[in-house]
Parts: C-alpha cells; sequence; structure tokens
C-alpha cells in the first residue's frame, strides 16, 4: 500500500469549485482512490502544517494546488508542499492565473479593504473597524492571530516553482481524468505543460466552427444583452467576442452549447506568454474597418476590454502594474 | 486564563477557527470563531460589463454556484427593467430547485447528515459516509450517487457549466429546452419526487422515533431565540427563487415584510478586527453584540428559518411534512439542529416543484428572452441559496459598467448566530477545563447544522470533522493537545 504515489490536495484563494470538479468525478474517484494514496485533502483529511511538515523532502508524489496565492498562510503552506512534493501542478485556473480574483489585482489592498469593510452601503463601521493586518489582534485579554492579506494575489508559479498545468474554471472532470492519467503513466511530459486539456484552439472542437470562415471579418461588435443569436452560427461572426480562437480546448465547448461566447477559463495555447495581449490583437484584427474613428467607436462598444480579455489571466500579466499606476 | 484554539479546516481560504477563552475556573468566558477570506468581490465589480456579473459573482463560491448566478441575473433584470418570458422564469425555476435538490442532498447523506443517521453520539469512525452505508444499505447510498449526477447533469444541459453556469442573461436564458431534452427532464423529475419521499421516511424512522436524538435537537444547548428571514411568495408561502423578503421575531410575528429594493432599510453590517467575515444584523433592532432575544437584531436564515417566516408549504406533500413538524416542536422553532429536518422538508418542496415544472407545456417553448431596451442605472436581486437569503445590488452607468456593487451573502446572515451558538456549546459542555473527544463533536454539531458554506470542508467527505486542538495557558505555553477524529 506505502509503494503506491502518495497525493495531496490542497486550496489557496480558491471557491471550492475546483474540490467540486474532483468531487463530480463521480464513481471514477473510487479509481483513483484506488490507484494513490491520497495523504492530505483540506476537504476530506485534516491538514495540519505541522504534520507536512515532518514529511521527509520530496515524500509527496503529487500536489494538486487551486487558487490563487492571497493570504500570508498560502504563502507559507505551498512553500512548504512545493520542499516535500516531486511534482507540484497548478490546478485550475486561479492557481495557474490568478482567475477570477485576480482581477483585485486592478485595485490596491487598502481599496480593496476600503470597499469591504467601509464604504458598502450596508456596512456599518464609523470607527473605521478591520480585520486586524498586523497578524494578531488581542480580544478579551486574549491574542488571536489574524492572517495577513497579501498586497495582490499570485498565481502558484509567482510564488514557488510549478511542474503541470491543469486549466480551467473549473477543470472538468473529463480534463481532471486526462490529466491523472498522464500523470499516472510514468512517461511524463516536459516540465512546465499544460496537461489534460487539448493542445489547440476551443474552435477545433466547435459544433459552430463548421459555419466560421478561415478569416472571420467583421463589421461591428455586440454584447450577449443586445440580441439573441443563432444557435448554428459562429458567434464570433454575429459579433460577439467569442474567445475561443486564442483559448485552449478541452472543456467540450460548454458554453457554445448554451449559446453564450467563450470567456476563455482555459487559457492560453502554447507559447503564447500573455492570454490578454493576444486576445485583444485578435479582436482588432477581425474588424473589417478602415476609419480608425470607426475602429475606435466598435471598440468602445465593449466596455471593459481588461475584464473581457484578462478574466481568468489578469494576475499573470504584465499589464496589471499599467493599469493600477495608470488609476493612480 | 487560558485559550484553547480550534484549529479546524474550513472550505474558504486557507484556514477557519475557533478560538475558546477559559478563565481561571477552567470555564469558558467566549468561544470566537474567525474566518478568513476576503477576495475583494465587491471592489474589483468595479468597471466589469454588468452582464458579465453572473458569471463574476459566482466565483464567490464553487459549491453554491447557482445561487449568485441567478441572484446576480434577476438583477440584471431589475437593472434593464427586463422581466424574462414566462418560459425564461421557468426554465430558471427548474434549474434553481433541481441546484437546491441535489444541494440539500448532498449535506443530508454525505456533510452533515451522518450526525443523525448514523447518530450523534456513535464511534467518530462510523460517523461519515461509510456509516451511512452501513446503516442504509450500500444501494441507497449508490442511489443518492446517482440521483446527484442525475440532476447536476440536467444543469449541465440547461445551464452550459454545472459548476458555474452561463445561461443567465438579462431578460430571460441563453438557451430554450429542446424538445427532444423534455422526456429525460420529466424521468429524473420523477425519481427526484421519489427520493425526496425516501428521504423524509428515513428521518422519520431514524431520527424522530429515536427519544435520544429527539431530547438532543430539543436540548438548550443548541437553542436560541433570535429573528428569522427569508423569500415569500404573495400568499406567504416558502419560495426559493423570488418573493419577498419577510423577518419574524423570536416570538414568530411578522416583524417586516419588504421588497429588495428596501433591503439596506432593514439589514446592516457589523465588522470585528478578529475575522473577515461581516456580519448583518437587523437595523431598525440594532447590533448589542453577540447576544441572542428580541433586543439583539441577530437574525438566522437557511431552512429552518425558511420554514419560521412561511405560513405553509407552496406544495401539497412538503406542507403535509412541515406541518408535522409544526406539530411537534410548535412555531417558530429555536432548534438549531432541527435545520436538518427543514433541509429534507424543503428537498420535498424542491422535488415537487421540478415535477410541476417539467411538465408544464410552456417549459419548451422557444421564446426564451426579452431583449433589454432601457438604459441601465441600478438593479437589485433577491435570491434564497440553500444556506439563506442572498442580496444582489448594482449600480452602473448608462452603458452598463458597474460603478459599485453590494453583496450580502448567506453565509454572512447566519455568521451571528453561528457564533451565538458555538459559544453557547462551548459554554455548556466544556467546565473546568475539560475537553474530550465527545464534548468536540458537539460543539461541531452546533455549526454543521447551518451548513455554513464557510465551513462546507469541515463537513468533510467523511462525514466528520478533523480538529487539533491545542491549549495553552496564559504564557503561552503549550499545556495540552487533544487529536479529534484523526
Amino acid at each position: 500500500m506505502n509503494s503506491r504515489p502518495k497525493v495531496a490536495f490542497y486550496w489557496c484563494a480558491s471557491c471550492g469549485g475546483c474540490e467540486e470538479a474532483v468531487v463530480d468525478l463521480a464513481e471514477k474517484i473510487l479509481d483513483v482512490v484506488n490507484l494513490v494514496d491520497i495523504i492530505f485533502w483540506p476537504v476530506a483529511m485534516d491538514f495540519k502544517v505541522s504534520d507536512v511538515e515532518a514529511l521527509p523532502h520530496g515524500a509527496i508524489t503529487a500536489s494538486f494546488i487551486n487558487g490563487g496565492v492571497r493570504l500570508s498562510e498560502h504563502e507559507k503552506v505551498v512553500k512548504l508542499l512545493r520542499q516535500k512534493s516531486k511534482l507540484v501542478v497548478a490546478y485550475g485556473a486561479c492557481a495557474c492565473w490568478g482567475g477570477i480574483p485576480g482581477l483585485a489585482n486592478i485595485y490596491r489592498l487598502e481599496e480593496v479593504l476600503e470597499r469591504a469593510y467601509v464604504t458598502t452601503s450596508t456596512t456599518v463601521n464609523p470607527e473605521r473597524v478591520m480585520p486586524s493586518q498586523s497578524g494578531w489582534v488581542e480580544v478579551d485579554g486574549a491574542r488571536i492571530e489574524v492572517p495577513k492579506l497579501l498586497p495582490s494575489l499570485k498565481p502558484l508559479d509567482e510564488v514557488i516553482d510549478v511542474d503541470y498545468y491543469v486549466p480551467g474554471c473549473p477543470p472538468t472532470p473529463e480534463v481532471t481524468w486526462n490529466a491523472i492519467q498522464v500523470l499516472l503513466s510514468g512517461k511524463l511530459p516536459a516540465k512546465g505543460s499544460v496537461i489534460g486539456a487539448s493542445s489547440r484552439s476551443l474552435c477545433d472542437e466547435c459544433p459552430l466552427n463548421k459555419t466560421k470562415p478561415e478569416n472571420v471579418l467583421i463589421k461591428e461588435f455586440k454584447r450577449v444583452v443586445d440580441f439573441v443569436p443563432k444557435p448554428d452560427e459562429c458567434l464570433l461572426v454575429q459579433g460577439l467576442p467569442c474567445l475561443g480562437p486564442v483559448t485552449r480546448g478541452g472543456c467540450g465547448a460548454l458554453c457554445i452549447n448554451a449559446n453564450m461566447p467563450c470567456t476563455g477559463c482555459f487559457g492560453p495555447l502554447d507559447d503564447i506568454h500573455d492570454y490578454g495581449g493576444k486576445a485583444i490583437s485578435f479582436l482588432g484584427s477581425i474588424l473589417d474597418l478602415e476609419d480608425e474613428e470607426q475602429i475606435r467607436r466598435e471598440i468602445s462598444k465593449l466596455p471593459d476590454l481588461a475584464g473581457l480579455v484578462y478574466k481568468y489571466t489578469l494576475a499573470k500579466s504584465s499589464l496589471k502594474n499599467l493599469l493600477r499606476s495608470e488609476r493612480k | 486564563m487560558r485559550e484553547i484554539v480550534v484549529d479546524p479546516i474550513t472550505r474558504l481560504e486557507g484556514h477557519g477557527k475557533i478560538v475558546i477563552i477559559l478563565n481561571d475556573e477552567g470555564n469558558v468566558d467566549h468561544a470566537y470563531i474567525q474566518i478568513p477570506e476576503l477576495r475583494g468581490f465587491e471592489k474589483f465589480a468595479e468597471g466589469r460589463a454588468v452582464e458579465d456579473m453572473p458569471q463574476i459573482t459566482e466565483r464567490i463560491c464553487g459549491v453554491c454556484p447557482m445561487a449568485h448566478h441567478m441572484a446576480s441575473t434577476k438583477t440584471l433584470d431589475d437593472l434593464y427593467k427586463c422581466a424574462p418570458t414566462p418560459t425564461a422564469r421557468k426554465i430558471r425555476e427548474l434549474m434553481y430547485n433541481i441546484f437546491m435538490l441535489e444541494d440539500h442532498a448532498l449535506h443530508v447523506y454525505i456533510l452533515g447528515g451522518p450526525d443523525f443517521i448514523v447518530g450523534p453520539t456513535s464511534p467518530k469512525e462510523e460517523r461519515n459516509i461509510i456509516g451511512v452505508i452501513n446503516k442504509v444499505g450500500k444501494e441507497n447510498v449508490l442511489k443518492v450517487i446517482s440521483m446527484r449526477k442525475k440532476l447536476r447533469e440536467i444543469n449541465l444541459m440547461l445551464g452550459g457549466k454545472t459548476i458555474h453556469p452561463v445561461a443567465g442573461v438579462p431578460g430571460g436564458v441563453s438557451r430554450p429546452i429542446k424538445d427532444d431534452e423534455i422526456e429525460r427532464i420529466k424521468q429524473v423529475a420523477r425519481e427526484s419526487v421519489e427520493f425526496a419521499r425516501f428521504t423524509l421516511k428515513l428521518f422519520k424512522d431514524l431520527v424522530l422515533k429515536n427519544d435520544q436524538y429527539f431530547k438532543l435537537i430539543t436540548s438548550d444547548a443548541y437553542t436560541h431565540r433570535t429573528y428569522y428571514m427569508g423569500l415569500v411568495d404573495e400568499k406567504n408561502r416558502l419560495n426559493f427563487y423570488d418573493g419577498k423578503i419577510r423577518v419574524v421575531d423570536p416570538k414568530g410575528s411578522e416583524h417586516a415584510k419588504f421588497d429588495v429594493h428596501q433591503y439596506y432599510d432593514y439589514i446592516a453590517e457589523h465588522v470585528e478586527p478578529w475575522t473577515y467575515i461581516k456580519f448583518t444584523y437587523l437595523k431598525n433592532v440594532g447590533w448589542r453584540g453577540f447576544i441572542d432575544g428580541e433586543n439583539s437584531g441577530i437574525y438566522s436564515v437557511a431552512p429552518l428559518a425558511r420554514l419560521n417566516v412561511s405560513d405553509s408549504l407552496a406544495t401539497p406533500e412538503a406542507h403535509a411534512a412541515y406541518e408535522e413538524m409544526v406539530s411537534m416542536l410548535g412555531k417558530p422553532v429555536h432548534h438549531t439542529l432541527a435545520n436538518h429536518w427543514a433541509r429534507i422538508i424543503e428537498m420535498i418542496q424542491a422535488a415537487e416543484t421540478i415535477q410541476e415544472l417539467a411538465n408544464d407545456p410552456e417549459i419548451t417553448d422557444k421564446n426564451i428572452r426579452n431583449i433589454p431596451k432601457h438604459t441601465p442605472s441600478e438593479g437589485m436581486g433577491v435570491t434564497e441559496a440553500p444556506r439563506g437569503t442572498l442580496i444582489h445590488h448594482y449600480k452602473t452607468d448608462e452603458k452598463g459598467v458597474v460603478r459599485q456593487a453590494n453583496l450580502i451573502v448567506a453565509t454572512q446572515n447566519n455568521a451571528a448566530r453561528i457564533a451565538l451558538s458555538i459559544d453557547k456549546a462551548a459554554k455548556h459542555l466544556i467546565r473546568q477545563g475539560q475537553i474530550n473527544d465527545g464534548l468536540l463533536n458537539m460543539v461541531e454539531m452546533a455549526f454543521r447544522a447551518y451548513d455554513p458554506c464557510h465551513a462546507c470542508g469541515t463537513h468533510t467527505l467523511p462525514g466528520s470533522m478533523p480538529i487539533i486542538v491545542y491549549i495553552y495557558d496564559t504564557s503561552g505555553k503549550l499545556l495540552n493537545v487533544v487529536r479529534h477524529n484523526l
């Protein structure tokens, strides 16, 4: 039994969807349990830092970590897991690139705290009490530890070395299963690889791909509030900024099947360093307009370009600091 | 003075923990629960295209994403003054009740339920899913897993994704039910009703017929006299998707009934320096600290609170089950552990509603969207999440870019009462510094009954919460370590 690979799961600033995604393996989870020893999983087992500290270095075969790094505590734990693990897998969009909570990096931490604890319309807090950021607070004579927030949310690989990436918000059961197969096969891909998903774009598996011309050219952008798209025609052709062409496939085109555009939760294709940069240059390239004024007008129809193209990857982009300094 | 730190494993952002302060006699002065969770949604919503909000805010919780998705979508309806078409509303309600049923089932059978199905005083090794299998039979547990899977598959089909659905748009849904899909939905609906009936019968046989459990449910350690809040329809019947927010006082009389547009006249949030969660309270009663009673603005939400604010239930079998509970426990019910019973009664209403909607001929109509015509400015929306009343509120510019967002999240509404429950259970159970596995389980049960979102992880797959308790003296010297469920 002890010769089986030892696997750990840990979550940082996550919503729990990645954990639910693993549970959605349903009966397959029994196969996983038969093949590996899950040595800790905060959903299912006790997780005490001292227990992990007691393990020899490299004792864990693979640690699957989801969520972005937001608290001092997360930073401490993932560094420890790195030390104890042969392989570290960033599981899900947040661990890979910060995910949607990474959008908080547009703002300074003080602004985030101010909004949450002082200026929200229902908050009554004239004395501006905030969760203590000094690491502890004294209550009734006792010292209570309070974990500190980091200045910004970090993707996992900005804190520790990451071996593999499993994309998606959340990764689907199929992608998760594929990734597990890859790791168990013994034929490990190159370090830094994305595993479990496709190496081609979402369009490649999209049911509407046959209606997409080789070069999409449109005259105007539309928003989902504007119209009911036809269910049998490429959404880009209909004017919706679908990010399928620049997004990794593997999800099975779930959003498209619900008549909604791809928002990019499977992240960039191989060799793309800045997903949002790639997405924006793609969207620019399909506008079939000559006049600069017209182009400007069409782009301005998409009122939150940063949120559109960096929905899941802002924390990974070099643009994040630019956005913040521009606002100052 | 001594301090006990109970360090459980919570689901949101690292650890949550319970801190228990003992006086010199070793009795409990205070017990605190700390939630370390802040990702800043209310800030980074600013600047976003408002139609993205249903897909952004659902990332608050991957266990109940449908609740946020729907509250947000309803906020968009309000913002654009664009009601959904009749069919779209029915599809939304169908998805919502399916979600409610599968989420409650998870809690009843796997997370919180083992306390009762297996027994609160049974050995910890049995108080888990394995114990449930032994008690109700493997075929029945497989039935639960398969039922949940079927329900989640329907919502994958209707919502695009089960975890983080995408179908919500102002004025409707993005996708109709296809003609070849409805038979499957009807089939699953039939099974849902049978499944909910089976669950109630199981609860009656195992819990209600057992005097010991019944005594525990009604014991003082698990009782708080607080206000209750929940959504009701025009006839004051339980509704998960829509209605007016109704509040009853500790005696059960109506304290307030209001439209979501008035929520900030009634609900306020309080901040403490030792936790990241904000505590909501009734504004016109006021924040009086962590105490219960009529003079304290603390209120409770979720299954038991919803039944306390409803005059009746909306479907026949659910109503009969509700009447039975009221005849045994009276009304309002102040016993925290009765949440488990209330949750099962709600499963019946959810299942009956699913069946009603699945057989509604209008549900397969293809008119599923109204297109917004109004310039957006401000919108509010409310739903009942499995864990309680959930409110979204956005202000936008004329292009539909969010300028301000305020969110009152379900578990927040219960946070103060959960803190009370832990404090009370600790005070009742820990005397003269005596602490052991059994006592810790009883403290744990005090908050597991709420199915609190930040503590979903503490329910754990094996159905028991692993905790290590470190007991220090005032100089910080470690006196003792108690391991629980390890």
